[in-house]
């Protein structure tokens, strides 16, 4: 039995990051970074790294196999709500051997397995297991759109075209099909791996992180969006005119409200229109906002909210300056009400932690590093291509598992259907 | 007729049937084997060979489970190759073109010769159905045959029409009457029935082709068999020639597509990707100036050549002309045209694992009705469905194969549960435990099972109980001796010179380690026959791999073995969403591991599932 290890987002307890390891190895994998701790018990340990510096201190909580959650040996650390110390720690406990980071709602299928659940604790877990595979897929579109999911698309491609190859010279050995595949191979696994270490490493996908939460302003046009972002943001960084669809393409600013970290997202007003290039920034802003952590609907006085209100949305009235109603609302232009909005957007944040990007970061690299073994591994097959192609077959497969998370799940149709495309099968 | 009682009826006595019927009888159950024509028992219909990659392994695995293709294909067998020898075992597969007849005469003898199996001339045009069972059949005549479950095997036959060119009959085979009352009978269980399409070549006459400038393909010098009981090819050995289609053959195809019962709109059934027609193959390739065409002869004294490579549903001038643009054939004579067949099968995701339809009790499908195409398919379905019909006769549980341990759980997973949308084939990539699951060790894998299930008669039981132990002294032996990498290195073993010592077994798992060069180092292991130090290599070779797939392969039995009741109750689970109740209830998984793979299914669902069957567990003693 693995033993998996996951942030575990306790609701509500901003200051506080709860990261818990639960199985067989989960004493002895935390006291390799905290030293030695009791059976079962609350300690106050310091959490260091493999070279002694220290990354937190933090509350151990330890439970005996029999007396936790999940019925395993589990340890919880409890750390100090940062992004970057919750960082480490995942990648510490993601390079000890035999740990891995836990799939959604494994922590409570190992509860059920071991008897510590009954169905009606299930049942009121299986929506919040619901959420977390919904908050896993959102934030891998948020950090695989735009420029880095061309770049997920073009892995998946050739990786799938890589795998169709092998498989061909294997399932189709007396078909009219290449005997030696491996340039090609090597061509496409070699610019896999390069654009992989990179971004494993690199930067993009933790800038993408590092904004913290994001806000999406939605509403129809001239609704006041664009006034609003630069009230926020005092200054002008989106162009405002009076003139309905302005905003054709989505507008970021960061900004710090109340200490958050946020960016706050203009998207092009929701209309029917005529125009494609309008109209293309309309379906770009939906898309983007939807995964947005928190929407901020701008009605015009008596209407309704152009796009589905979800639970923590704020619906707002605009333009409470022209108006003479007395209704609750905003004004960009006077700056009305801004400040109440602003507080309403931190506490809502605020009961969120903001680490749960952080841990999809940490996902996302271990499944890449994960991959680029694989890769490497399969490049080093190439040169007996013909002969190994059994084993490079399982490598290439192993690396397409791993990053199934980031490129969507690949299979063995998709590299059939490659391969019945590409090459004349059938005798 | 002088009815006997019987437990199982089979229907049908082609690839599927004759498995189905053996295995029901090999268990113990008598049997009757149902076909209009004693001389249809184990044709060939479509093209005279047996095996490849994946269909190979098929058939090992049949014979490991002491089936009869295995057997018969060896006896018929004039030309054998193991595709891939160049590659690792895990890849490799026995194929072989088999003589028409013999095998046609194999078969019927094995059938015969089968205790507790009748074979029963007549035909089955409907289900006897009592209180909503299948409890036997109803011949032409009327007369009703009754047994406590039916296997139904109607290949191409329910409702089968033929199409050469714009020309269309109804048949199931060329000269052969389709089966229309029948697919009315499955129309009123409400089955889910669509249509599929395959075709043949024209078969031309061997004498009217000029093979000399031809090249010639002979089988491999080391023939590998089928069966883990045979050695050595009882037929005389021949030669397959190779041509290949030209500029010319293309331009008459084209000139003529219009003509062609696929182009001109009279099929509506889906035919295979990787069986395309040489009208297919000339439009969606267009730019290759030329496909290959395997001459392979149909038999030892039968004139009948099969061009594997052009089938077509041309009309016959068409055919002969294009037949006659192609290097070696300018003069051939066509001794039946190429045709195209269309034909009813049930969507498999109908079926439970044990090959039975769920909403029909007491009727197993197997073979080409399930959407497959290929013998080697049908008859590993066979088994399946003969081996759990004779079960049900007698009350056990039904079996289900998994896809850790074959290809036949393979195969039946991904049909039970993804449904088909063109004739399934079975492809090694389909197996993503292919290196365990290898022809080589088919016997290792299946043949024990075999024995608990009363498949696996004693001749072959001591066969394998001999070399299993065999295997085990060698691989004790072989683990008891260390080496070092410098004594190994020594030995012309690519290995970095460290400084851990490795076992006999680890050695033997470098990929250019020999068991010779093993030997040489302890020269105590040299009397290992070669049989068994091959079989220890090939096992080790894959170590390294398998124990990767392990931790897969464990969790994957952990929820095999969550079977889920067929009773289970989808509707009114708290937090689970319509869409997924509808799916579940389509497709009403066995186990757990089956409703994790169905499409669109999420965590919190399976664990909902999961939930509510530990609870019944725990009501269940009460």
């Amino acid at each position: 039995m693995d033993t998996i290890f996951a942030l575990a987002t306790a609701q509500g307890r901003a200051g506080v990051a709860v990261v818990r390891v639960s199985g067989p190895g989960a004493k002895i994998a935390v006291e390799g970074m905290t030293g030695t701790l009791p059976d079962h018990g609350r300690s106050l340990r310091p959490v260091r790294d493999p070279d002694g510096s220290l990354v937190d201190n933090a509350l151990i909580l330890s439970f005996e196999k029999g007396r936790s959650f999940t019925g395993e040996q589990v340890a919880e650390l409890h750390l100090h709500g940062s992004t970057a110390i919750v960082a480490v720690v995942l990648r510490l406990l993601g390079e000890i051997p035999g740990l891995r980071q836990a799939e959604a709602g494994e922590f409570t299928r190992r509860a059920l397995e071991n008897g510590c659940l009954d169905l009606a604790q299930v049942e009121g877990l299986a929506d919040l297991i619901d959420a977390e595979t919904e908050a896993q897929r959102q934030q891998a579109v948020r950090v695989f759109s735009g420029a880095l999911g061309d770049l997920a698309e073009r892995w998946r491609a050739a990786l799938i075209r890589s795998a169709a190859l092998i498989e061909a010279t294997i399932d189709f050995a007396d078909e009219d099909v290449p005997v030696d595949v491996s340039p090609e191979v090597s061509d496409l696994l070699t610019a896999v791996r390069t654009e992989m270490a990179q971004e494993a490493e690199g930067v993009r996908i933790a800038e993408r992180i590092r904004e913290g939460f994001e806000v999406a302003i939605v509403g129809p046009p001239n609704v006041g969006k664009s006034t609003l972002l630069n009230r926020l943001a005092g200054r002008d960084a989106a162009i405002t005119s009076e003139f309905a669809g302005t905003t054709r393409d989505i507008i970021e600013v960061r900004m710090v409200l109340d200490g958050l970290p946020v960016t706050v997202l203009d998207t092009a007003g929701l209309r029917q229109t005529d125009d494609q290039v309008e109209q293309i920034g309309i379906e770009r802003g939906t898309a983007r906002s939807l995964g947005a952590d928190l929407r901020i609907h701008m009605i015009d006085p008596g209407g309704h909210p152009a796009l589905k209100v979800k639970e923590g949305d704020i619906v707002v009235q605009s333009k409470v300056d022209i108006g003479d109603s007395e209704e609750v609302g905003i004004s960009g232009l006077t700056g009305q009400g801004v400040d109440g909005l602003v507080s309403r957007i931190s506490t809502t944040l605020r009961e969120r932690t903001a680490c749960v990007g952080v841990a999809m970061r940490e996902r996302h690299r271990m499944a890449m590093l994960g991959a680029i073994r694989d890769i490497d591994a399969a490049i080093r097959m190439m040169p007996n291509a013909v002969e190994q192609a059994d084993v490079l077959a399982e490598n290439l497969r192993s690396a397409i598992r791993s990053v199934d998370s980031l490129v969507g799940r690949v299979d063995v149709e998709d590299i059939l259907g490659e391969i019945f495309s590409s090459f004349c099968i059938g005798k | 007729m002088k009815h006997r009682e019987h437990d199982v009826i089979v229907i049908g006595g082609g690839h599927a049937g004759c498995e189905a019927a053996h295995a029901a009888a090999r268990t113990g159950v008598r049997v009757a084997l149902v076909t209009l024509d004693q001389r249809g028992i184990g044709a060939m219909s479509c093209n005279p060979a047996i095996g490849g990659l994946g269909k190979g392994h098929l058939v090992r695995e049949i014979d490991a489970l002491d089936g009869v293709m295995g057997r018969v294909a060896d006896f018929a067998g004039i030309q054998f190759r193991l595709l891939n020898r160049k590659k690792g075992p895990a890849v490799q597969g026995p194929r072989a073109q088999a003589d028409r007849a013999r095998y046609r005469l194999a078969m019927q003898q094995e059938i015969h010769n089968c205790p507790g199996l009748d074979i029963v001339l007549g035909e089955a045009v409907d289900l006897n159905i009592v209180d909503g069972r299948v409890c036997g059949i109803v011949s032409a005549d009327g007369s009703i045959l009754h047994s406590k479950a039916v296997v139904l095997t109607t290949g191409t036959f329910l409702r089968g029409v033929i199409h050469i060119g714009d020309a269309s009959h109804p048949g199931g085979r060329m000269g052969e009457r389709p089966s229309v009352r029948m697919a009315e009978r499955l129309d009123e269980f409400g089955l889910p029935l669509s249509r599929l399409k395959t075709g043949t070549p024209p078969r031309l006459d061997g004498r009217s082709i000029d093979w000399s400038g031809l090249e010639m393909q002979p089988g491999d010098d080391d023939p590998t068999l089928f069966s883990f009981r045979s050695t050595t090819p009882l037929a005389r050995q021949i030669s397959c020639g190779i041509t290949h289609t030209n500029d010319k053959t293309h331009e008459i195809i084209r000139e003529n597509l219009g003509r062609s019962a696929m182009y001109g709109g009279h099929i509506e059934g889906i035919g295979p990707r990787y069986c395309p027609s040489i009208e297919d193959k000339v439009v969606r390739f267009a730019d290759k100036m030329s496909h290959q065409v395997f001459l392979e002869p149909e038999g030892l004294d039968d004139h009948t050549i099969y061009p594997n490579g052009i089938s077509t549903s041309l009309p016959r001038d068409v055919q002969e002309d294009y037949v006659r643009s192609i290097s070696g054939l300018e003069n051939a004579i066509i001794l039946q045209p190429g045709y195209a067949i269309e034909y009813d099968f049930v969507d498999p995701r109908a079926l439970t694992p044990a090959l039975a339809l769920r909403d029909v009790p007491g009727l197993f499908l197997a073979g080409q009705i399930n959407g497959t195409t290929g013998y080697e398919e049908a008859a590993a379905q066979g088994l399946v469905a003969g081996l759990n019909a004779a079960r049900l006769s007698q009350d056990l549980e039904p079996v289900h194969f998994s896809r850790t341990t074959s290809y036949i759980g393979v195969m039946i997973d991904d049909l039970v549960t993804k449904g088909v949308s063109e004739p399934y084939r079975m492809f090694t990539s389909r197996a993503e435990f292919r290196l365990s699951l290898r022809a080589d060790n088919a016997d290792q894998r299946l043949t024990s099972l075999g024995r608990d299930l009363g498949l696996v008669h004693d001749t072959r039981w001591e066969l394998f109980s001999t070399k299993a132990e065999a295997l085990e002294v060698a691989r004790l032996r072989i683990g008891r001796y260390s080496f070092s990498a410098r004594e190994l290195a020594g030995q012309g073993i690519n290995i970095n010179p460290d400084k851990e010592r490795r076992t006999g077994l680890e050695a033997l798992s470098l990929s250019d380690s020999t068991f010779h060069q093993i030997a040489s180092l302890a020269p105590e292991l040299a009397d290992i026959p070669t049989e068994i130090s091959e079989q220890l290599k090939r096992d080790a070779l894959y170590a390294t791999y398998v124990e990767r797939q392990n931790r897969d392969i464990a969790s994957l039995r952990k929820d095999e073995a969550d079977v889920i009741p067929s009773d289970f109750v989808y509707s009114g689970i708290p937090g689970l969403s319509t869409e997924l109740q509808l799916k579940l209830n389509r497709t009403r998984p066995a186990t757990l591991g089956h409703a994790a793979r169905i499409d669109g299914m999420t965590p919190s669902a399976l664990l909902l599932i999961s939930a509510r069957l530990k609870r019944k567990q725990v009501a269940r003693p009460a």
